[in-house]
């Protein structure tokens, strides 16, 4: 998630990136205007080799699958009858009107959403708090900034396998540490009511370490007079998380909500390994990008990339607003 | 510390003010522990029980009879081995290639400046619009049969390689960069006679080593912790081609619980190590592109 942590894309020197000669320091004397001329295109060809294998990348493996995404929503592939070959048509809004028709698709985007809301819940309150006392410690800093970011650090299959044996509801430590309570056990993923939240606490805990050393960074980067001036003031600790602490890193709060909001959005893999499959009982875990991954890649023949791509476009606008709202806030950062 | 935080250092000093920061500091420490350190206590532990011990009612807290050999038996049966050399594989090939392309890229774009240039950087930063996630379909069919040139790259490394160089944040952490580095700096190196790629070289790249740090630590995270792409373009072959946390995931269907939880916890220690030596480096390249505009 770090890696969308950006700020104010390529604002910083309008004038300058231009293209053209104008920002070069002159070139001495030149052979007339033929050679300068020939001296510019080397230049520029110069200039675009540097370029060409980042922009070939991009081209093959972001651009063009964008717009090909789109065109294929749009599209139908079926067998032609006599020559079994692959025949793709236009289908106009089809693709859009089956996958809307299909109940899971319903569920896919409730689960998403309430996992999102959930993870927001958890995974933007508990690293903004945990930041806060952190930055009241005197000591164990170091300590406490390298265990929470430990988990971050876990390829996410060693950590979800670790929960799913947690939650396993015979033999599952979980169960074992709420017998030892005396609290009521659960089920946990292999059950619907509580399926979604043992998804997100388990993906809470793999993830919640990058928000809280971003906020940790943003609470340091507050002036201390700030405190110091609401304390002479009368205000309380309380008082003054409410009119020096939250204005003050707003903006950083606003943004790590979009970038949260785009990253719980993406819900994949915490759903496909703790529940084989990603289905959950009654499909109570199933994310969008799970039922993108069933509809593409069904192993039972069914597959259908139409499908796919449809649903695909949809959870693209759907992120591609959230991301927009996070490039605008951080616009006039920098 | 120095600076002032939310509570004074003179409310700290007063009698009631100790009190209440020594016992939120220890419930502070003593929480943090259980909740971050003890699942990985249990990580590398349960991997040592019997196979019978580890799925026992009710489970046991420590191995009673330690079994080092369940983590040989993930390395050799698992295959965990083989897993891991993939996988580190992958993640420096990706990024060899995101070094050489993306640096190239962005000195283009910062010093060269090339017709539609910026055109070029605007497309590039748009692609952070669009989660990789969203475009796995599309992807996965052009990796499958590339455009003109029509190459399957499915099961080949340059499959993980070459999708990692369109990396839009790089390109923007590393534009960013070398935008900062005086352009007189580098008119002075071509009077001495450097070429273009002598000045990248010799001039602009030492002067580039903590954002190439970061650039680097992301390019291998990224990798290391990718499951969708990987699962799609390298499951399925023998021997295996696939990256730990996929074939440790499909292996786990098969395998007795101590022999997954021993090769998840292998599948840990490579990164962990990797953190704890470059946990400074990580940890400012986190807050990198965040905070410091």
């Amino acid at each position: 998630m770090a890696e969308q942590v950006l700020s104010r894309p390529g604002r910083r020197d309008p004038g300058r990136a231009r293209g053209g000669s104008g920002g070069r320091p002159a070139a001495g004397p030149d052979g007339g205007p033929n050679g300068r001329f020939l001296r510019t295109l080397r230049r520029h060809l110069a200039a675009h080799g540097f370029l060409i294998g980042a922009v070939l990348c991009f081209a093959m493996f972001s651009w063009y699958p964008m717009i090909r995404e789109i065109i294929m929503s749009f599209q139908q592939t079926h067998r032609d009858k006599i020559t079994r070959q692959p025949k793709t048509t236009w289908a106009g809004l089809q693709n859009y009107t089956r996958i809307i028709h299909d109940p899971t698709f319903a569920q896919a985007w409730k689960n998403t959403v309430e996992f999102s809301l959930l993870a927001l819940l958890i995974g933007f309150a508990v690293p903004f708090v945990t930041a806060i006392i952190l930055n009241e410690l005197r000591h164990a800093r170091g300590y406490l900034r390298i265990l929470v970011y430990l988990p971050v650090m876990l390829p996410p299959a060693s950590a979800l396998l670790l929960f799913q044996y947690f939650y396993d509801p015979n033999y599952g430590l979980f169960d074992h540490l709420l017998r030892m309570l005396h609290l009521p056990t659960s089920q946990f993923v292999q059950s619907s009511s509580s399926a979604l939240v043992s998804v997100t606490v388990a993906s809470t805990w793999m993830n919640m370490g990058g928000t809280t050393l971003i906020y940790l960074a943003a609470l340091q980067n507050i002036p201390g007079e700030l405190y110091e001036a609401a304390e002479l003031d009368g205000a309380g600790i309380l008082g003054r998380i409410r009119h020096v602490t939250i204005p003050q890193t707003r903006l950083i709060l606003s943004m790590m909500l979009m970038l949260q909001i785009v990253g719980t959005m993406q819900l994949f893999i915490e759903p496909f390994i703790l529940t084989n499959g990603g289905a959950g009982p009654n499909n109570s875990t199933v994310s969008v990008v799970n039922l993108i991954y069933q509809y593409a890649f069904n192993l039972s023949g069914s597959s259908n990339y139409n499908s796919a791509s449809a649903l695909g476009v949809l959870l693209m606008l759907v992120l591609g607003v959230f991301s927009a709202g996070y490039l605008w806030l951080s616009r006039d950062r920098d | 510390m120095s600076t002032r935080t939310l509570v004074s250092t003179s409310a700290l000093n007063r009698r009631r003010g100790r009190i209440v920061y020594r016992f939120t500091a220890t419930t502070v420490i003593v929480g943090f522990t259980l909740i971050f350190l003890g699942p990985l206590y249990f990580l590398f532990t349960d991997g040592l029980k019997s196979t019978h011990e580890s799925v026992q009612v009710p489970p046991t807290l420590y191995p009673h009879a330690i079994h080092p050999g369940t983590y040989a038996d993930a390395w050799t049966v698992g295959g965990v081995g083989r897993l891991l050399f993939n996988t580190l594989y992958y993640a420096f090939g990706a990024l060899a290639f995101q070094l050489v392309f993306d640096v190239a890229a962005a000195y283009a774009l910062s010093k060269l400046r090339p017709v539609f240039g910026n055109a070029i950087f605007g497309l590039m930063l748009s692609t952070l619009m669009i989660p990789a996630t969203v475009l796995v379909v599309p992807q996965y069919i052009t990796v499958s049969d590339l455009p003109i040139v029509h190459m399957n790259l499915v099961g080949t490394p340059e499959a993980i390689w070459l999708p990692a160089v369109a990396n839009g944040f790089s390109i923007f952490l590393l534009k960013r960069f070398f935008d900062s580095i005086p352009d007189d700096l580098l008119a002075a190196a071509a009077i001495d006679g450097a070429g273009r790629m002598r000045t990248l070289w010799s001039v602009v790249l030492p002067m580039s080593r903590p954002i190439l740090g970061v650039v680097s630590i992301f390019a291998v995270t990224a990798v290391w912790k990718d499951y969708l792409w990987p699962l799609l373009v390298e499951a399925g072959y023998s021997p295996t081609r696939e990256t730990l946390n996929v074939g440790i995931t499909q292996a786990a269907a098969t395998s007795p619980q101590n022999v997954v939880i021993a090769a998840a916890a292998i599948a840990a220690i490579p990164p962990l190590i990797f953190f704890l030596i470059f946990q400074r480096n990580i940890m400012s390249g986190l807050t990198t592109g965040s905070l410091k505009g």
